[in-house]
């Protein structure tokens, strides 16, 4: 038993031999030359790093805003050029620039500088709209002109023609889409004379001229609360010849707008004082 | 011998009475067998000259505008007008002794001015004489004015003067058309003529852009406006005692009355009767009342309110249009008016009630703008009787017998005739020289003299 032992102890050693004496060989028989600077990368820190630089929205109009947002990692030192300078690693900035620009951000650290660039771009606004907006809608002027005719009469009468029965009665149907379509005005219905009776007869007959008109409107449904009779007499004649043609023109009535409020009767209304000297 | 020298004076100063009242009635009974009277320019010392062309051009245009009296012709003046009674001689007494007359030069025939009798012989032919001069005294235009009556050819100056003043004005064309004014006014009154000095004339006028009440001398001067509406204002008319206007304006949108006194102008506050139309008034003859026309119920009535408008009731029935209303001055007890009832307008007359009614205008034609004579009896008016509808002509009519006169004839459209205070002249609206404007003639139709010139100028009412 006792040699068995050895012979395992000498087995072994001889093996552990072999093994050590292969070991040696190799470096002796290759030797490559060791690299100069073995930089130790895993120890050295990282550059900094843009994760955000973006304008938005990427469009404005002149006079309009946009805003500019940002991320860095792993900078010391940040700067938006131009105009916003020094900023910190996150954040977001109002930006209303007259004309296109690039704005360039630059992040400076430890492990090196990076840079990114945001391009905003400023357009001209469109014309402004043009001053006064022509009306859509036609005023009451317009419409009376357009959609309302006069009814005339026959000297020294204030009694409907059948031409002015016609005229008046068109006239109704338009006079109440009008009053409708402007709910808080009168309207006048102006007497008028041709020159030859006396002025202050005229006053008269332009009244009744009036009348027989704001009578027959109001029979055929148009407010009569908001017609206000004025008899203008030969004081305002629209055609100034001394002919029949001329006269026929202006033995009329005419429709214009009132006050947007009924007018009070005129002893209620409160005197205004005229200037005098 | 004082009582006697006394009596006789009396009785001078009787019959001078008696002989203006004379020539009063001769004036009223034929109008065209007017007095004559010599008015040679007058002269002024010193500073005064500066002003006497306007002073004599006043008193000429004041006293032949009169109607009562006629001056004779300039160019047949001897050359010496005396300037005091103290310039006048005595022609020589006529002489009975033929010897005396061989050896003596013949007695001069004329006294070159310094005779009564050399102006109211031939060339002059004159019944009177006014004369007188101007001085600057103590910073005040003093007129010494005389007039003496012709018609007795041996008077002295002292007994034929029968105007002797002094006149007062500042020295200046305003002053000089002062004296001149007042001299007229004595002058004319010796013939019973009313001077129409002082006198105003209310009208209405676009010369701004807008019809306004205007105010004015009865000459034309002194143009001045009495509302600032910018509106149409028309109608004005005055009160009686002349303090107050009343007219129609547009002013609160439908036509209404305004009552203004006039010095200082001042709105006095007429308060309107609801009613589309309130128009055409005028002053009661007291002057506490306006009557108008209102188209309250159905137009036009005739009303009559406080002088504020309180107080309104109606005159005349709802019937037609009825308007232009106006109160017997001197009666005050009927009213004319213009109205439609029976057709085109005419002139009517009815009773302070409302009743008696009675057309005056014949119903030819259209008959407006009735307006009395103070005397109360007659009425000027136009009409269009014998011309086309709107050819107006000034009328006058007798109111009671309704005999009428034509004044105008178709010299262009004449209208809205109103008489001067005095009744001895009309104003009125004419357009015989393009536009309207305002015009003034005698009260029988004698020259027209034109007053306003600028813009358009119409409706005159002369008050006092």
């Amino acid at each position: 038993m006792k040699r068995e032992r050895w012979l395992v102890w000498v087995i072994g050693i001889s093996l552990l031999t072999f093994v050590a004496g292969c070991r040696k060989k190799a470096p002796v028989a290759a030797a490559p030359p060791a690299p100069k600077s073995a930089p130790a990368e895993t120890a050295k820190p990282n550059p900094p790093v843009i994760t955000e630089f973006t304008a938005e929205p990427k469009a404005i109009e002149r006079g309009q805003s946009a805003l500019l947002h940002w991320q860095v990692k792993d900078a010391t030192q940040i700067e938006i050029t131009p105009e916003i300078g020094a900023v910190t690693d996150s954040g977001r900035r109002q930006i209303t620039p007259r004309d296109s620009t690039t704005y360039t951000l630059t992040a400076k650290g430890p492990g090196g500088n990076t840079s990114a660039g945001a391009t905003l771009t400023v357009t001209l606004p469109p014309p402004p709209p043009p001053p006064a907006t022509p009306p859509v809608i036609p005023t009451l002027t317009e419409r009376l002109n357009k959609e309302v005719s006069d009814a005339f009469f026959d000297y020294d009468r204030s009694s409907l023609r059948e031409d002015a029965r016609t005229a008046l009665t068109k006239d109704a149907a338009a006079l109440k889409l009008i009053l409708s379509d402007f709910p808080s005005t009168t309207l006048i219905i102006e007497g008028h004379c041709d020159e030859r009776g006396s002025a202050e007869y005229n006053l008269g007959l332009g009244d009744r001229r009036a009348s027989a008109a704001k009578d027959f409107l109001t029979q055929i449904g148009v407010p009569g609360d908001r017609l206000i009779k004025v008899s203008y007499g030969k004081e305002h004649p629209q055609c100034a010849e001394f002919t029949e043609t001329c006269w026929q023109k202006n033995r009329r009535i005419h429709l214009a707008p009132g006050e947007n409020q009924p007018p009070k009767a005129t002893s209620e209304l409160p005197m205004t004082r005229p200037e005098n000297r | 011998m004082k009582k006697l020298v006394g009596l006789a004076v009396a009785a001078a100063g009787f019959l001078l009475i008696l002989h203006a009242q004379e020539i009063r009635e001769e004036v009223n009974k034929s109008k065209g067998k007017l007095p004559v009277i010599a008015l040679p320019d007058l002269k002024g010392s010193g500073e005064a000259q500066a002003f006497m062309a306007t002073f004599n051009q006043t008193l000429m245009s004041d006293v032949s505008g009169s109607g009562v009296v006629k001056v004779a012709p300039k160019t047949t003046y001897p050359l010496t007008v005396p300037q005091q009674p103290s310039d006048f001689t005595q022609p020589p007494p006529p002489s009975d002794n033929p010897r005396a007359r061989r050896n003596t030069p013949p007695p001069p025939t004329s006294g070159g001015g310094r005779w009564l009798l050399d102006w109211s012989s031939p060339p002059v032919s004159a019944n009177y004489l006014a004369a007188g001069y101007t001085a600057p005294q103590n910073g005040v235009l003093v007129l010494y004015g005389w007039a003496y009556d012709l018609s007795r050819a041996t008077a002295t100056a002292a007994e034929a003067q029968v105007v002797g003043k002094r006149y007062l004005g500042s020295i200046d064309e305003a002053g000089a058309r002062k004296v001149a004014h007042e001299f007229a006014a004595d002058i004319i009154a010796l013939f019973g003529g009313e001077s129409l000095a002082g006198t105003h004339i209310y009208f209405v006028s676009n010369r701004t852009g807008h019809k306004e009440i205007w105010a004015m001398d009865f000459d034309g001067k002194n143009q001045r406006q009495i509302t600032h509406f910018n509106s149409d204002s028309i109608e004005p008319v005055a009160s009686p005692d002349g303090t107050k206007i009343a007219f129609t304006s547009w002013y609160h949108i439908t036509p209404g009355i305004f009552v203004f006194s006039v010095d200082p102008v001042r709105d006095l506050r007429f308060y309107n009767q609801s009613a589309s139309v309130n128009s055409s008034p005028s002053f009661s003859p007291d002057g506490k009342q306006i009557i108008y026309s209102s188209s309250a119920g159905k137009c036009c009535r005739i009303f009559i309110a406080n002088l504020d408008g309180t107080g309104f009731r109606a005159v005349s029935s709802m019937s037609s249009i009825d308007t232009e209303p106006k109160i017997n001055p001197k009666t005050g007890s009927e009213i004319v008016f213009t109205s439609g009832r029976s057709g085109p307008q005419q002139i009517y007359k009815m009773n302070m009630d409302g009743a008696d009614v009675e057309r005056l205008s014949d119903g030819t034609g259209e008959a407006g703008n009735p307006a009395w004579h103070p005397n109360g009896q007659i009425i000027a008016y136009a009409w269009t009787r014998g011309f086309s509808a709107g050819a107006w002509n000034i009328f006058t009519m007798d109111v009671a017998s309704k005999s009428y006169n034509q004044l105008t004839h178709g010299e262009g459209k004449n209208e809205h005739p109103s008489w001067a205070p005095g009744g001895t002249h009309l104003v009125f609206t004419s357009n015989r020289n393009g536009r309207e404007q305002i015009y003034t003639m005698l009260a029988n139709g004698g020259p027209a003299q034109m007053l306003t010139t600028q813009g358009v100028n119409n409706r005159p009412f002369w008050g006092k």
